[in-house]
């Protein structure tokens, strides 16, 4: 009898969580769908009226997100390779302490921080500011996600490696690592999917631009902040857009999620 | 006779907690030496000095001497690494790499770089799967995943793995200990097979294992060497009480 309330319990719990997810897509889906045409994906704003796209956004939120990635996972990957190989001493413990405070730090005060470090001295807002932010949110997720993931590898395989006559270096490389790499790999994607996401450090690093900017020393545009725009305008051509923007945001997540999942798929 | 192995005055320590006292022992060349004894009693632990895999312990320590070949593994001038290719291990639950069939074998090859060419690879691999036993089990999928061979192949391909890289001892840990009767019965053929070519200490909590495959029979209970006699004699005439006592189930 109790057994079968849980059970009740428990599978309305997990009903009620993907329902959720079902009706903020599918919302998203029908709001979104109808103001999304080929030039609303490669046209830049223009004021009301005359139509305008997110064309910028989307380039300036992938220059980002690749920036951001690119100096973030290598970062993120190498620090939690050292966490969990060699991350038993006091260095490690503080490292890691650090790394769950960052990964806890509202995303703004990373903005903030950039802002003083990078915008000040620059002069003005940038894309480079706004993917150091992205990269900085990104860094000790990466990092803890791949020392988990890492620890998981059973010691015996390590052992197996040793006892070949293996150094140890390249018992993490040819070993550990690919054995780890789906799982490492689900973090990154995870971290990725967080930081496309992500407004507030954007806000006043990567500002906004109504223009393509190919350039990442120039204020650059991206999704996230374009939606916040459209969706604060007072105009419900704009709000029609911003849900648009919001369904094309999610499908690039969506997308990363599946070429990383291919990617780092099992292959033995 | 002729000790390829030899272990003078070996104490060990986790820590504080000494877990092998003054072991002296000989281990002849192309011999099997079977050790046996009670759960905890240092057998694993004593294994694993003779290639230094306790090294990977921080709290481990070791007091004594281990000559193989007259010379001692634990001085500082000695290569870790060519020292565990020398000698060879095999663990009690099999540990494939994940990776293909052929690159579980290829692995010690390669990261010792023997091999001359492409080809020379494939025979050396080729080698060591037909001296494990598998060759003809897995000739047919070599690119397929080590995971998806039974438990009994999965442990011959690690032998296989050890084999591959030319060593001149095994040291095994219960090869046998998690798999079927069937699987058991091929991986000790292949201990007595090996035997011509290699010097072979193996771990067995199962005494008609030890009896079957062995030379030699060292026992130890709680971390001392008991006894240590050609495994004839120690099934049917120990020097011991204790041996006996154990030998015959009378605990353990």
């Amino acid at each position: 009898m109790l057994s079968a309330l849980m059970t009740g319990l428990t599978s309305a719990c997990a009903v009620f969580a993907i329902a959720i997810l079902v009706l903020i897509l599918t919302y998203i889906a029908v709001r979104g769908f109808s103001a999304i045409n080929l030039e609303f994906l490669i046209d830049t704003p223009k004021p009301v009226g005359e139509g305008g796209g997110i064309g910028n956004a989307i380039l300036g939120s992938v220059l980002m997100t690749v920036l951001a990635t690119g100096i973030g996972l290598p970062i993120g990957i190498g620090g939690g390779v050292y966490l969990a190989e060699m991350g038993s001493n006091w260095f490690g413990s503080i490292v890691r302490f650090l790394a769950d405070t960052l990964i806890g730090v509202p995303s703004i005060i990373v903005g903030i921080f950039i802002y003083t470090l990078i915008v000040l001295p620059m002069g003005r807002q940038s894309g480079l500011a706004g993917a150091l932010s992205l990269a900085i949110i990104m860094i000790p997720i990466v990092a803890r996600t791949t020392e988990e993931m890492i620890k998981l590898v059973p010691k015996s395989m390590r052992e197996g490696a040793l006892a070949l006559g293996a150094p140890e270096w390249r018992v993490t490389w040819n070993i550990v690592m690919p054995a780890a790499a789906s799982g490492i790999a689900t973090g990154a994607m995870l971290a990725i999917a967080r930081i496309s996401g992500e407004t507030a450090p954007l806000l006043f690093t990567a500002l906004n631009s109504r223009f393509y900017n190919y350039f990442y020393d120039q204020p650059m545009a991206s999704l996230t902040v374009q939606i916040y725009n459209y969706a604060t305008g007072p105009f419900d051509v704009e709000h029609q857009m911003a849900w648009a923007a919001t369904l094309i945001l999610v499908g690039l997540i969506l997308a990363i999620n599946v070429a990383v999942r291919y990617l780092a798929r099992r292959r033995y | 006779m002729e000790s390829k192995i030899s272990i003078s005055n070996l104490n060990f320590f986790y820590g504080k907690a000494q877990a092998l006292y003054d072991i002296n022992l000989e281990i002849p060349e192309r011999e099997v030496v079977a050790f046996i004894g009670p759960s905890g009693c240092g057998k694993s632990t004593f294994l694993r000095t003779l290639n230094r895999m306790n090294d990977t312990i921080p709290i481990a320590k070791v007091d004594g001497t281990v000559l193989i070949d007259g010379e001692d593994i634990y001085s500082s001038k000695t290569d870790v690494v060519a020292l565990r290719r020398k000698v060879g291990m095999v663990f009690q639950k099999s540990n494939p790499f994940p990776k293909s069939i052929f690159e579980n074998v290829a692995y010690g090859i390669r990261i010792n770089k023997m091999q001359t060419s492409k080809s020379d690879l494939n025979d050396r691999v080729e080698k060591a799967l037909v001296n494990a036993a598998l060759w003809d089990e897995v000739k047919d999928r070599l690119s397929s995943s080590a995971f998806g061979l039974s438990g009994g192949q999965q442990q011959r391909l690690c032998i296989a793995r050890a084999l591959a890289v030319e060593p001149e001892v095994i040291l095994m840990d219960e090869p046998a200990s998690a798999l079927d009767p069937i699987a058991t019965q091929k991986i000790e053929e292949l201990v007595v097979e090996l035997k011509k070519d290699y010097t072979i200490v193996i771990v067995t909590h199962n005494m008609q294992q030890a009896g079957r495959v062995s030379d030699r029979t060292a026992f130890f209970m709680l971390g001392k060497l008991i006894e240590y006699n050609p495994t004839q004699k120690m099934f049917t005439n120990p020097d011991e009480r204790l041996t006996e006592d154990y030998i015959t189930g009378r605990f353990g």
